[in-house]
């Protein structure tokens, strides 16, 4: 009785920090702009569950996507066995489900006992991996400090989990008289408790089991300060991920509005711009002048490098990181966010992502290639980010390298980006090599 | 090479004679003024010839669709580009464009729409492969028969706009040997060139991307460097001039190799 009372304090408590941090998430994600996102809904959930729940992207490259097809049916099926840890804790019954699954119950645990081990494999290549420096975008000179602790400890935290659930097994399969034990994996290591009370072996049970579930609400906990979290929205991210051809940019509706009013002065009465609460902004310097899809990108990428290792401009040593610029947003929306918590919605630090976090250096190296996109195994669009900055830069700062606003001042004068007379446009049909 | 061309109108001179084109040849400002890139325009226009498509020219009409100034961040310079071009456009009635540029094609295709510009536009490497499938054009391998070619996809025609097979099934119709790069198609690395990168000195780094990309295209081996793309075209260029191999390796436009192969 009183294990049951701690465990459901325990339950409540967990359960209500981890509904508490997704609310600030949710919260920082509507900071963003609104950004209307309900079309083409079939296809939405068509290209969710090709790319999140069928790992489509992953298994561009086959190691990870292998390994990490691995954690992630081990993930969410030994889920199921958590759904028991749930119920026992509450009810005070012990390994509810094999009074309802009979000889069946072995079979299963034995199941999810290989998946465990599967999951632990998985964890100790991808450790080995971050390790070792290979591949390079996952080594700790390109995720200093948090971002690589972060990585190791997610590991880390599951290989721990993993073990608790085995040893709690084993433990249960020494006991004498066991019932529904043993199973296929623990019963092998089994032999390391002979010798052991029983009493002992029911202690030793009981203490797995405790740090299996607190180990588990733990982690819950640890999910929305983590990269980890991409395991939640990965799904949502997808199922608003950008639909057009990754060509098509989005043109600005307020520039539209402008240009039309200077082109045909007529129309001024009838395109008079019913004024929107929000000033018009033609960039983003900060993370609110960018759309929430934007900043819900920005929580569920998991740093995985891969935007990065494809970029034309990175792989060339020029500063520029599509992964450093969705991390850039994450960090910066989540100072916004404490900020709010400490000092209330209006208080201003005099920070911005554009400049504090992501330089013009970084920005004008892009080649606008969709090398990100296409490379991103949850369609995270560091590109529309860049773009967004990149409009701040030139329209809102006029801060564009000399050579692009003498660009500019081509294709304004002469029609072209180069300094030719728009009458020579035809001159080719003449020439003859 | 032969570029005789027959005498090609614009779309002005045809409207004065009441006449309406079946398609317009919208040239781009690297195919009107760069001299590798004119050297193109007239194989696209000689091909188009070849397959007895009455086209027209906008000449002094065109202008910058305004790509390099809405991807260096000047939207509003690219709308009024967008807004100028439209009204010609819808002015003479246009349905349908043919360009050489794969920038041109996709701002064309996918951001004139919103802006009130609705047209079929499509790339040349595309309009050549219909061409050679409805057998309006046919070509011969020729020079070209058992040599090594590999395709670069340039990045507004491949992964911009999912057009990838084709350039190379226009290169197969030579009974070349296409060879592809270690990163083609959805992966294939950029140029150099895209987002305004034309216009502006590289950011500070470790090498060059046009270095990098001819470096993967010369460790195929191939002969020629096949191109779709002006910026391409010029990055490629100098990537293999870069790698001392401008000698021994050509980089041609789809259209210069088919032009080679007409018959």
């Amino acid at each position: 009785m009183v294990e049951q009372v701690l465990f459901i304090l325990m339950l409540t408590i967990g359960v209500g920090f981890f509904v508490r941090s997704i609310g600030k998430i949710r919260r920082n994600i509507f900071l963003g702009r609104p950004l209307q996102i309900n079309d083409r809904k079939p296809e939405r959930w068509k290209t969710m569950a090709r790319v999140a729940l069928g790992q489509s992207k992953m298994v561009v490259r086959p190691v990870a996507g292998f390994f990490h097809i691995l954690i992630y049916v081990g993930f969410v099926l030994i889920n199921i066995e958590v759904l028991e840890i749930v119920l026992d804790g509450i009810t005070g019954s012990h390994r509810l489900f094999a009074v309802y699954l009979g000889g069946f119950y072995a079979i299963a645990i034995g199941f999810f006992e290989i998946l465990a081990v599967l999951v632990m494999l998985a964890c100790i290549v991808f450790l080995a991996r971050r390790i070792s420096g290979s591949p390079p975008r996952l080594s700790s000179s390109q995720l200093k400090g948090w971002a690589n602790t972060d990585a190791l400890l997610i590991l880390g935290i599951e290989l721990v989990l993993m073990t608790a659930l085995l040893l709690m097994n084993a433990a249960e399969g020494a006991m004498p008289g066991a019932e529904v034990a043993p199973f296929l994996v623990s019963s092998l290591i089994s032999p390391l408790f002979s010798g052991v009370s029983a009493e002992t072996l029911h202690w030793i049970e009981r203490l797995a089991w405790w740090f299996h579930a607190a180990g588990i609400l733990g982690f819950l906990n640890y999910l929305p300060f983590s990269k980890h979290f991409h395991i939640v929205l990965a799904f949502p991210n997808v199922w608003y991920s950008n639909l057009e051809p990754k060509g098509k940019f989005a043109n600005h509706q307020a520039v539209k509005r402008e240009v039309e009013l200077m082109m045909n002065p007529e129309a001024e009465v009838q395109a008079a711009p019913a004024e929107s609460e929000l000033p018009v902004k033609f960039g983003a310097k900060d993370v609110q002048d960018l759309s929430w899809k934007q900043l819900l990108d920005a929580y569920s990428c998991t740093e995985c490098g891969r935007c990065s290792s494809e970029c034309p401009a990175h792989q060339t040593g020029k500063l520029l990181s599509p992964r450093k610029i969705m991390m850039d947003t994450r960090d910066r929306l989540e100072e916004v966010g404490r900020n709010i918590d400490a000092h209330g919605k209006e208080y201003s630090d005099g920070k911005s992502l554009l400049g504090d976090f992501i330089t013009e250096e970084e920005l004008w190296a892009c080649t606008t290639c969709n090398a990100c996109t296409q490379a991103c195994p949850v369609n995270i669009d560091p590109l529309s980010i860049i773009m967004d900055l990149r409009r701040e830069l030139v329209l809102e700062q006029s801060k564009a390298p000399g050579s692009l606003t003498a660009m500019f001042n081509n294709v304004e004068n002469n029609a072209a980006p180069w300094p030719f007379s728009p009458s020579d446009r035809g001159n080719w049909r003449q020439t003859s090599h | 090479m032969e570029t005789q061309l027959n005498p090609i109108p614009s779309l002005a001179e045809l409207a004065a004679e009441g006449k309406v084109p079946e398609v317009v040849f919208w040239v781009g400002c690297a195919g009107s003024f760069d001299d590798r890139a004119k050297r193109v325009t007239q194989q696209i226009a000689r091909i188009l010839q070849h397959a007895g498509i009455h086209f027209a020219i906008l000449g002094e009409e065109e202008a910058c669709t305004g790509d390099p100034a809405k991807r260096a961040g000047n939207e509003f310079l690219f709308q009024m580009m967008a807004f100028q071009n439209i009204q010609v456009l819808n002015g003479y009635g246009v349905k349908k464009l043919v360009t050489g540029c794969p920038h041109c094609f996709n701002t064309i295709k996918n951001e004139y729409p919103d802006l009130g510009g609705h047209y079929e536009v499509i790339h040349h490497a595309s309009l050549i492969q219909e061409l050679l499938d409805s057998g309006k054009l046919s070509v011969r391998g020729g020079a070209f028969k058992g040599k090594k070619i590999t395709f670069h996809d340039s990045c507004y025609l491949g992964r911009a706009n999912g057009i990838y097979e084709a350039p190379r099934q226009v290169l197969e119709a030579l009974d070349a040997d296409l060879a592809e790069m270690k990163k083609s198609r959805a992966h294939g690395l950029c140029c150099g060139a895209g987002g305004a990168q034309m216009f502006k000195e590289a950011e500070k780094g470790v090498a060059e991307v046009n270095h990098v990309r001819a470096e993967q295209a010369l460790e195929t081996g191939a002969e020629i460097i096949a191109v779709g793309c002006p910026f391409c075209h010029t990055m490629m260029s100098d990537g293999v001039k870069h790698h001392n191999k401008e000698m021994e390796v050509k980089v041609m436009d789809i259209a210069e190799v088919i032009g080679h192969g007409l018959h």
